[in-house]
């Protein structure tokens, strides 16, 4: 291994969770080099982050991670919304993508030390038989259906083995509920966002939610302090679907208990509202999850389930006074080399602000 | 100073103005129901109340005998006799304790009810919960609350009128085990009254498993006034009685328990329950009025 500080290896810089990612250790004096995979061009700002254009599957990653001696691998690219992508496209970005990254810091002599892996409450599922809170360990209680579930159940288990086969290596796993917050876009936000927002006639699950600033502080905390483990992340308290639509002052509009996925189409592709299959069951059961676990290492979601939804609407609410923040920055290659490499900027310890 | 901190040090540095930001507050959201994190809510569960309270008062003239025995904090595993096709004795029990000690109580059933349209959001409000080992513990332990079990199952409600206050199995002991894990007393109580309500006269079994729900009762009740009876109870005299807690000497918290030692301490129960639920017979000199 190399001397002095950390290399840190981003997947999915140009998504939500990566660019934040990138943000969050670049202020962070113990990260010597933080290097970013996308399949486009970063969207927010960056100081020092490197960026490598890569396909869906990260074939190129085993040499990426030779070439750049990273220690350090954080999985943020992980689909967990299947309105955004294709099944197919899923398939290969969860799955082959994972694969991939695994065996890049599995090959003989890596010098990973660490693998963070961003997935979501979604491997629980939802189902009558659920317990009110799952604990890590609890399995899920019905078989997966949807295709995100399936693939995150996948790339759990390829994870687990990793962890079993190379036990020198850090291997932390994030279970992220469902987000809500001041910038992201999820199926349920557009929901929330517009004047009706689907429910199913007759249920009113409770839901948990976490703030976006908390997943990217939770992702921080387990890679700062190199904590092993699966735990769940999720802000504290549950609330029911219609205090959270009445909070978002959205009204809701009830689909038929029976044929409910047939009964949404028409209002899919009318664009009235957004209904992924994994909304289906939860929007009728719910779910909880417990967070002892992640808070004895220290770490205390700072939202609530409430307060991660007052956060949205908060941000909503500013949005529909004065418009869409138009994306102030836009990423060119020329001008980002030039900062990080030219002889002619004068780098004051790595961490100035950008002009 | 943590990590964090130092984060949040630096990125105050950082900014060109420092933004107020309340740094390690917990921001808690407002709030615009009553709903809990169980889905019982105590507005619903209040106005359940005032309308249930004319049944429990004057239809089924609840007396309630030892009810000092039920602690007014901290967490207990109540424990009853199930009987009645629609059962009668969960309402009764929930509603008396709650307006007697005001303290909620949150009643484990089945799964099954969580996935019907309505009634089982309904079931939620007032205080059902699915009967999950790790809901149990949460309640019990985590928050002291007071849970209502019936570890006859569905085999306490489904048994015909002639099989009246014989209690059924104990289920695999279940209860007993939470209550040890959460260390918890186990306050069992004996229901009569509640088998007279609305007995069941003989089952549809083929019917029960064609729409697939647990038993199909016909009722003296649906005899007597046709599609009615699903919803008139017979006026019959409740009595209840709360017997001594039973508190296990055994530490807390372990994963698994001494599968003897459940059984003997769940049958133990069942037997106090029986013998308690025959002497209250032997002393009832009339169905109806006590």
């Amino acid at each position: 291994m190399r001397s002095g500080g950390r290399r840190v290896l981003i997947t999915g810089l140009d998504s939500f969770w990566g660019g934040r990612m990138a943000q969050a250790l670049e202020s962070d004096p113990e990260v010597e080099m933080i290097l970013g995979m996308g399949t486009s061009e970063p969207k927010v700002p960056l100081e020092r982050a490197e960026f490598v254009r890569a396909d869906q599957a990260y074939s190129i990653l085993s040499r990426i991670v030779r070439a750049t001696q990273v220690d350090t691998i954080v999985h943020t690219f992980l689909v967990v919304d299947s309105t955004r992508v294709s099944g197919r496209a899923l398939h290969e970005i969860n799955v082959i993508g994972t694969m991939n990254l695994l065996a890049a810091a599995g090959q003989s002599g890596s010098p990973v030390r660490q693998v963070v892996v961003k997935s979501s409450t979604l491997v629980y599922g939802s189902a009558p038989t659920d317990p009110a809170w799952f604990r890590e360990e609890v399995p899920r209680t019905a078989s997966a259906r949807t295709r995100v579930e399936r693939s995150l159940l996948e790339v759990e288990s390829y994870v687990r083995d990793f962890a079993e086969d190379n036990p020198a290596t850090v291997v932390s796993v994030l279970r992220f509920a469902n987000v809500l917050g001041t910038d992201i876009v999820t199926p349920i936000s557009s929901n929330l966002s517009r004047r009706f927002c689907p429910s199913v006639a007759g249920y009113d699950p409770l839901l948990q939610f976490v703030e976006e600033d908390d997943v990217v502080r939770c992702l921080e905390h387990v890679t700062r302090n190199r904590i092993p483990g699966l735990y769940n992340v999720a802000g504290a308290g549950k609330l029911p679907w219609s205090e959270v639509a009445a909070i978002c002052g959205t009204r809701l509009l009830p689909l038929s208990p029976v044929g409910t996925q047939a009964a949404a189409a028409p209002l899919v592709r009318l664009g009235m509202i957004e209904f992924p299959p994994e909304l289906q069951s939860l929007l009728r059961y719910g779910r909880g999850v417990d967070t002892t676990r992640i808070g004895r290492t220290g770490f205390n979601c700072r939202y609530t389930t409430a307060g991660a939804v007052e956060s949205f609407i908060r941000a909503l609410r500013l949005r529909r006074n004065v418009g869409e923040a138009s994306p102030s920055y836009t990423y060119s290659q020329d001008i980002e080399q030039f900062f990080r490499h030219s002889p002619a900027v004068v780098q004051s310890s790595g961490e100035s602000s950008v002009p | 100073m943590t990590a964090e901190e130092q984060t949040l040090a630096k990125e105050k540095q950082a900014a060109l103005v420092p933004l107020p930001r309340s740094d390690n507050a917990a921001v808690e959201g407002h709030r615009l129901s009553d709903v809990d994190e169980w889905g019982r809510s105590e507005h619903t569960r209040s106005v359940a109340r005032r309308i249930y309270a004319p049944l429990y008062n004057n239809w089924f003239r609840v007396e309630w005998e030892g009810l000092e025995k039920i602690p007014q904090t901290g967490g207990a595993l109540l424990v009853a006799n199930h009987a009645g096709a629609i059962p009668s004795d969960a309402p009764v029990i929930m509603h008396g304790i709650e307006v007697e000690l005001g303290r909620p109580v949150y009643g484990m059933a089945d799964f099954f009810f969580r996935g019907i349209p309505w009634f089982g959001t309904m079931w939620a409000r007032v205080g059902g919960v699915p009967a999950h080992p790790d809901n149990a513990l949460r309640l019990l332990h985590d928050q002291g609350q007071l849970a209502l079990v019936f570890p006859e199952g569905t085999k306490g409600p489904s048994k015909t009128y002639n099989d009246r206050y014989r209690l059924r199995r104990f289920g695999r002991g279940g209860f007993v085990e939470i209550a040890m894990r959460a260390g918890v007393p186990v306050i069992p109580i004996a229901v009569v009254g509640a088998e007279e309500s609305m007995p069941i006269v003989f089952r549809l079994p083929s019917v029960a498993r064609a729409l697939g729900v647990p038993y199909v009762p016909v009722t003296a009740n649906m005899l007597a006034f046709g599609p009615l009876g699903l919803l008139a109870y017979f006026p019959s005299k409740f009595k209840l009685r709360v017997l001594d807690p039973v508190s296990f000497d055994v530490p807390s918290g372990q994963e698994r328990y001494s599968k003897s030692r459940v059984m003997d301490e769940a049958e133990k129960i069942r037997t106090d329950m029986q013998e308690t639920l025959y002497d209250m017979l032997r002393e009832r000199r009339s169905v109806w009025f006590g």
